[in-house]
């Protein structure tokens, strides 16, 4: 009974104890962390369990009316505005204190390249960024028109222990006659500072000069002012650039592996702590991590406990095997914040998992790197592997295919390299007519999105889904004319008549680049369209592509005087347009194909089962090209147009498909069987003339090399309306004429 | 806590009277503790709801009863900001830790009162009403947790947003006072006028440590990129006056100037302005004849004329924000609330939020320096984009401007978003107002990708018990080139399939998979065997198709990976007599639908389909038994926007001596399930997705008059 009751006492007292602790009775004093911890009795009435609640009552409004206008009238903002350029300078460089906008007014956004003095060494990489720039729209020969400056001096590896080291460069900078304290310069640098700490200084005094460089760090990156460039190899092309490796989206979209890493470990100095610690995560499964010791002179002598597992394990991996079989591929930092890796894995639709804490990430000011890589923290490294399993197979499904976008937006070739850093300077100095960063992150781009044309995107061909917009529902017909008009049959007549008939044609513009004085008003037909006449200044072949300001509406359809075509024809190519607003969507298909024989590119008009280019003879497409015709393409090309009078409307197909990396939309067109079964259309004149074939020929080759890769591709089919030949009423079809012979 | 003090000490006081014999006695005891307890639990868990409580009573009071401390003079100050501080130098992320919720915690210290050793207060305001809105927002928020060790974000309840109220080295003081300051490690302060005359800083001058700022008017100078947050100034009258948004479109004046305080150099230039563009701008200035006050912050005049401000907002295309003495101008939300394009002249400003919102498509920014020009450059601006920047002003306002609440919400948004950046709000939704939300279409497969043709399709044949009729479709697909494999979906669980030596002998893997019901969103699953990205989804009884037909099929998928690409095309129209979507089949010139008895399309929408499938409509398929190829429809058009592609005129699927459209589709009844299913998705998914074209895809020379022989696809059935 005794010992009953004293088991019941011990009990009761027992439970009680436990629902005391429960109830937070009884406070167990736990570990805490932090160094922050004070004691808190010296703060009466202090409770730190006491939630936040509303405060009744009245309260006093943070700020008064009054007292905003206390504003300082002796100081004229122009004055403290001058006084900002002197005051903030050096690290505190921006454009506001340490860039002249004024150079910029008077020729728009131009750069100078020094020349090349005698006996300067240059690395290739450093050649080809000069020669990119020369090359471009933004190049002028004549100081005084520049806005922007560009050594020549090679600034790119500043390691005093490379080979490519420049010495004495303070001295030769110093000595230039422009260097104007390196105003408006711009100074391109990959690599900075040596073993052991690898600082980002250059060795050289860079005044106000804008820093485009490699594994820039936040605290040395003046924001809007600096550009983090990506770290390249020095085999990565000039121009063109190689596809990413993505082919197609798989599903789920997990790969062999989830998370790589294959390089080299530190063992000592700099940057080494991250990759010492990376064995902790591998697993060897579908974490593989692998690190080696084995590099520089003297490892054996530095060499730790894991050094000989970790290289046994190192070898049994291939580096590519893994970068193309993963779904995430790790980037940590190695000596320098950068590394070649980053392409790498971009290129190889790697999910890039950033470890590289202060790293300024590449273009960081206009890409939104969160879309295509997953920004990690060197502090967390053992978090990472639950942070990537736990991100969604949609999410990585769109960030690889990101990682595609931006490589061959932006990283692919050394030219994009170079043209990206340059539009992001040219947006900051053309303030209102920037892109917005839509722009930059969604295709095409913003290397082929000019914020001159527009800065609405409602303009442009790309974002109507993205905008949940379609384009204007009419087009402008631009007819280029270059024989006169001598009677009212002219074919020409029969098409103007045609076009303008058709319910979705909003104006025709009649382009007169004949040498014959326009024909008088009345000679033109009366149709329900407007007909404009607009006379060609310099009666070229391209301004037939130039963005005139009379096309009121988004497309264009494109014709040439001797087009033959029906208003049902026309009315069914502008509604499969519709579907279709960024391609160019027309009838006369022709194709490309690589002839193995002559090792160059050869150019067909035979009736075959694919085409790569829709001629603008009969074509609809976006306004905005006209525009990218006419800005984007360098001169050279231009002018070789000009000069055969040939060859624009397969220049035009290269840029759309370069634009859009699909093939244009060929539509169904009532054939003249007997003039198309020779093998030509029906366009005899200048069709017929064997040189003119030739040309075109030559047009293939000198356009791709231009471009750098061939950018047209091939399509297997033709757009018909749904009952095309069906054998059903003719009644019922909508586009009976194109049935009709 | 301190409630539980009294328990403490009532606990061991059981333990003397252990002798007592009766045991009822000590049962009836135990029961009054154990009720007690409870009872005290009970409180502890509820205590919003049970108004007795210390807590309340001391919630109860005003802002003077909370505790006032005395700061010692020789109280250690903080050092100022540290200009290099970045997230992953000065913030402790330890102390977030990894939490599926991807969600930070926030601890709001307590209110206190500060004063210098004589009594004298830190601020001339205490709490202003702006920071108690705000404070309370964030602890009605999910951010919000009261428990201080498991905190990874601290904010001070000192009230820091106007500097001028604020003696700097006593507030200091104060914050280094806060029991987990910490070097200001993680702590997050409130700022929007920073400054004071005569050079007004641009950001707080009170020395913080490495606390990170929330402020208003940050120049490129003082603002720690992707550590400080710039904030807007937040207008007093957001709560005052409502105004309702207007459509964007052309107003009465172009250009308009309400600030008052400009200097006067620049009231100089907008004069200027003025007289070379007239009526277009309207200059606005105080009203001389009003007193100062609240009555004056709601009125404006032009020689004599009086104004409502803000409304009058409301009348321009463009409204002028310069920068004052400060850089950040609460007219700014007065403006965006208006929907009035913002044209900020404030050189070296960093715009509110200007880290996740884009503000090149809702202001335009002109350096200081080209006020003059700013008549021409705003003209240079297309219709188009000025209506577009109108709706964003707008929508700007309405998400992260309005309320204190918004303002802090969104900051600890931004936060939250650089620790957890793998699950970080995106642009789009950053962006796009909520109309734009709703009819935009970001298609998950958006990189323009032409698949290889070597890997192929994989064809899925759901079949119940027409074992003749399977035979033959197999029979016909194999002869397919690019078909990769074979999948029989068999979902008859009463059955089982012929044996093996029965089936047709194919070059390709042939999987038979036996389903457990017999549904027909089995057809849709997206199972392991299918390992091309291709499907192409096939009827039991689908013989016609030739095998040109389907290679050609799959060549147009490869074009369009991201579409359905089918034979049999269908249309939805609109009723007009009855006011609902109807099904048709009919010979059409349309299509806005091919159904699934003969498509290919992405094993992605497999997925889709199987998991993402919004509403009932997945279940109601299946009960139902039919439909699941107008779903399918309905989903794909609604993730991309686009159209299916119909392939080859193609309309006899089944038997060669039915007529063109198949027996089972004239069937009344069918049609009318059909249309029903029409407009049954269409109220799940709240809209019409679909999309009507009038094309059909054809092989390049299809009818063309060429040799047959030549052609790539000469098979192809006119019907």
């Amino acid at each position: 009974m005794q010992a009953k009751k004293r088991y019941l006492i011990l009990l009761s007292a027992g439970a009680s104890l436990i629902l005391l602790f429960c109830f937070g009775g009884i406070q167990v004093p736990l570990s805490r962390r932090g160094p922050g911890r004070r004691d808190d009795h010296s703060l009466t009435g202090y409770h730190p369990g006491a939630p936040w609640r509303r405060l009744q009552g009245y309260l006093k409004v943070f700020s008064t009316w009054e007292k905003d206008h206390d504003f300082h009238e002796d100081i004229s903002p122009r004055q403290k505005r001058d006084s900002n350029s002197g005051l903030f300078t050096g690290r505190r460089c921006r454009m506001e204190s340490c860039f002249n906008f004024s150079l910029c007014e008077r020729n728009g956004f131009k750069v100078y390249v020094y020349p090349q003095q005698k006996g300067e060494k240059l690395s290739e990489s450093y050649q080809n960024i000069l020669s990119s720039i020369e090359g471009s729209r933004f190049h002028t020969p004549d100081p005084a028109k520049a806005c922007l400056f560009v050594l020549s001096l090679d600034t790119l590896d500043r390691d005093q222990l490379s080979p490519q080291y420049v010495h004495n460069l303070k001295a030769k900078i110093q000595s230039l006659p422009l260097w104007n304290e390196g105003r408006n310069h711009i100074i391109f640098n990959l690599y900075s500072g040596t073993w052991p700490d690898y600082t980002e200084d250059l060795g050289f005094d860079i005044g106000f000069a804008m820093l485009a460089k490699a594994s820039i760090s936040t605290e040395n990156f003046r924001p809007n002012f600096d550009v983090s460039v990506p770290l390249f190899s020095k085999d990565h092309p000039r121009t063109g650039g190689e596809r990413g490796f993505l082919k197609h989206n798989t599903i789920p979209p997990y790969r062999k592996y989830m998370l790589v890493f294959k390089g080299k470990r530190y063992l000592t100095g700099i940057g080494s702590d991250t990759r010492n610690a990376l064995y902790h995560v591998h697993n060897s499964e579908d974490v593989v991590l692998l690190t080696t010791c084995k590099h520089g002179k003297d490892w054996q002598k530095h060499k730790d406990v894991r050094c000989d597992k970790d290289n046994v394990e190192y070898d049994k991996y291939d580096y590519r095997e893994m970068l193309y079989n993963s779904t995430f591929c790790l980037v940590p930092r190695g000596r320098r914040l950068g590394s070649f890796r980053f392409l790498e894995a971009l290129q190889a639709a790697c999910v890039p998992v950033m470890l590289s804490n202060g790293w300024e990430l590449p273009f960081s000011e206009i890409i939104n790197w969160n879309t295509a890589a997953v920004i990690g923290d060197e502090r967390l490294l053992l978090q990472i592997p639950s942070t990537v399993r736990s991100i969604h197979q949609d999410k990585i499904l769109s960030l690889r295919q990101q990682t595609q976008f931006l490589w061959e937006a932006y990283f692919n070739s050394l030219e994009k390299i170079v043209l990206t850093t340059l539009e992001i300077i040219q947006d900051r100095v053309l303030l209102h007519a920037s892109r917005s960063s839509l722009m930059w992150n969604s295709l095409p781009g913003g290397l082929f999105t000019l914020p001159q044309y527009s800065t609405n995107l409602g303009d442009f061909p790309f974002y109507y889904a993205k905008l949940g917009t379609k384009p204007y529902p009419k087009f402008t017909a631009i007819i280029h004319m270059v024989t006169p008009l001598v009677s009212q049959s002219q074919p020409v007549m029969k098409l103007l008549v045609a076009v303008a008939k058709s319910q979705y044609c909003a104006q025709v513009i009649v382009l007169w680049n004949s040498d014959k004085p326009l024909p008088a008003k009345h000679r033109w037909p009366v149709t329900s369209a407007p007909i404009s006449v607009i006379e060609g200044e310099s009666k070229v072949i391209n301004s037939r592509f130039l963005p005139y300001n009379t096309i009121p509406t988004d497309a264009v359809l494109s014709l040439d005087e001797d087009t033959v075509l029906s208003t049902t024809e026309v009315d069914f190519a502008f509604t499969v347009w519709q579907s279709f607003p960024d391609r160019i969507v027309g009838y006369p298909a022709r194709s490309h194909f690589w002839d193995s024989n002559k090792e160059r590119w050869g150019y067909t008009s035979k009736w075959t089962n694919d085409y790569s280019m829709v001629l603008t003879g009969a074509a609809i497409y976006h306004k905005y090209y006209h525009y990218l015709y006419t800005t984007y393409l360098p001169a050279s090309l231009r002018t070789m147009v000009d000069q055969m009078s040939n060859c624009e409307d397969i220049l035009m197909n290269f840029l759309v498909s370069s634009v859009t990396k699909l093939p244009p939309v060929k539509v169904t067109q009532k054939k003249q069987y007997k003039e198309t079964m020779m093998g030509q259309s029906s366009r005899a004149s200048r069709w017929a003339d064997p040189d003119h074939f030739a040309q075109r020929q030559t047009c293939m080759n000198k356009f791709a090399n231009w471009f750098g890769t061939m950018p047209l591709i091939h399509s297997q089919m033709r757009m018909d309306p749904v009952l095309f030949k069906d054998q059903v009423s003719i009644l019922r079809k909508k586009y009976r004429d194109i049935e009709r012979l | 806590m301190y409630a539980s003090g009294k328990y403490n000490s009532r606990g061991p006081a059981l333990i003397p009277r252990m002798k007592i014999k009766h045991r009822i006695y000590y049962i009836t005891l135990f029961s009054v503790v154990l009720l007690g307890l409870v009872a005290t639990g009970m409180f502890q868990f509820w205590p919003h709801s049970i108004e007795s409580t210390a807590d309340w009573t001391l919630d109860k009071r005003s802002i003077h009863d909370a505790p006032l401390i005395r700061l010692p003079v020789s109280s250690p100050i903080p050092e100022r900001g540290d200009l290099s501080c970045r997230m992953h130098t000065c913030f402790d992320v330890y102390r977030c830790g990894y939490n599926p919720k991807n969600r930070i915690k926030v601890y709001i210290y307590p209110l206190q009162r500060f004063a210098d050793e004589l009594g004298v207060p830190i601020s001339s305001t205490g709490l202003s009403r702006e920071y108690n809105d705000l404070l309370s927002a964030i602890s009605d928020s999910d951010f919000y947790t009261d428990d201080v060790t498991r905190a990874c974000l601290f904010i001070p309840s000192i009230d820091v947003l106007n500097q001028n109220s604020l003696r700097i080295r006593e507030t200091a003081q104060a914050l280094a006072m806060l029991p987990r300051w910490d070097k200001g490690m993680n702590h997050l302060l409130f700022n929007m006028l920073p400054g004071g005359p005569p050079d007004y800083n641009t950001a707080l001058d009170v020395p913080r440590d490495r606390a990170l700022l929330a402020g208003g008017g940050f120049s490129t100078w003082t603002y720690r990129q992707g550590y400080d947050i710039s904030i807007p100034v937040y207008s007093p009258l957001s709560a005052d006056v409502e105004l309702p948004e207007r459509q964007p479109g052309p107003r009465r004046y172009f250009i308009l100037s309400s600030q008052t305080a400009i200097h006067r150099e620049y009231r100089a230039e907008l004069e200027r302005l003025k007289e070379e563009n007239g009526e277009a701008l309207l200059l606005l200035d105080k009203c001389s004849n009003l007193s100062q006050g609240a009555a004056s912050a709601r009125k404006r005049c032009y020689k004599g004329q009086v104004y409502d401000y803000p409304q009058i907002l409301q009348e321009s295309s463009f409204c002028v924000v310069l920068r004052g003495a400060r850089l950040g101008q609460a007219t700014l939300s007065d403006v965006l609330q208006a929907g009035c394009v913002p044209v900020i002249l404030a050189d070296s400003y960093i715009l509110p939020f200007s880290e996740v919102l884009d503000w090149k498509r809702a202001s335009v920014v002109i350096p200081e320096e080209k006020l003059s020009e700013m008549y021409t450059i705003l003209k240079s601006i297309p219709h188009r984009q000025v209506e577009e920047m109108q709706r964003q002003a707008r929508w700007f306002w309405d998400a992260y401007f309005s309320s204190m609440k918004a303002v802090g919400l969104t900051t600890l948004q931004i936060i939250n978003d650089r620790i957890y950046p793998y699950a970080a709000r995106t642009y789009e939704q950053w962006n796009n107002p909520p109309v734009v939300k709703w009819s935009s279409v970001n298609s998950p497969l958006f990189l323009p990708l032409i698949p290889p043709r070597a890997p192929g399709f994989t064809a899925v044949v759901l079949t119940y018990d027409r074992v003749e009729s399977l035979f033959r479709v197999i029979t016909e697909i194999s002869k397919v080139p690019s078909l990769a494999k074979l999948l029989v979906v068999w979902n008859n669980q009463n059955k089982s399939p012929p044996e093996e030596s029965l089936w047709p002998k194919v070059s390709v893997p042939l999987k038979v998979v036996r389903t457990k019901e017999n549904k027909l969103s089995n057809r849709f699953f997206p199972y392991d065997e299918i390992e091309t990205e291709a499907v192409l989804a096939i009827d039991d009884d689908i013989i016609m198709l030739t095998s040109d037909e389907l290679q050609f099929g799959y060549e147009v998928w490869r074009e369009f990976p991201d579409r359905l690409v089918g034979y049999p095309g269908r249309l939805h129209l609109w009723d007009h007599e009855m006011g609902k979507w109807k099904y048709e089949s009919e010979w059409t010139n349309e299509v806005s639908m091919v159904l699934t008895g003969a498509a290919f399309y992405h094993k992605y929408f497999n997925y889709l389909y199987t998991y993402k499938m919004p509403g009932d409509i997945k279940n109601w398929v299946d009960t139902h038994m039919n439909c699941e190829d107008i779903a399918m429809n309905f989903l794909v058009a609604n993730i991309t926007g686009k159209a299916p592609i119909k392939v080859t005129p193609r309309k006899k699927f089944k038997c060669p001596e039915c007529t063109a459209i198949d027996g089972l589709s004239l069937d009344q009844t069918h049609m009318v399930e059909r249309s029903e299913c029409i407009n049954k998705f269409a109220s799940v998914f709240g809209t019409m997705p679909l999309k009507v074209v009038e094309h059909r895809a054809d092989p390049v020379l299809y009818k063309d008059d060429f040799p047959e022989k030549l052609k790539s696809f000469p098979n192809i059935g006119s019907l």
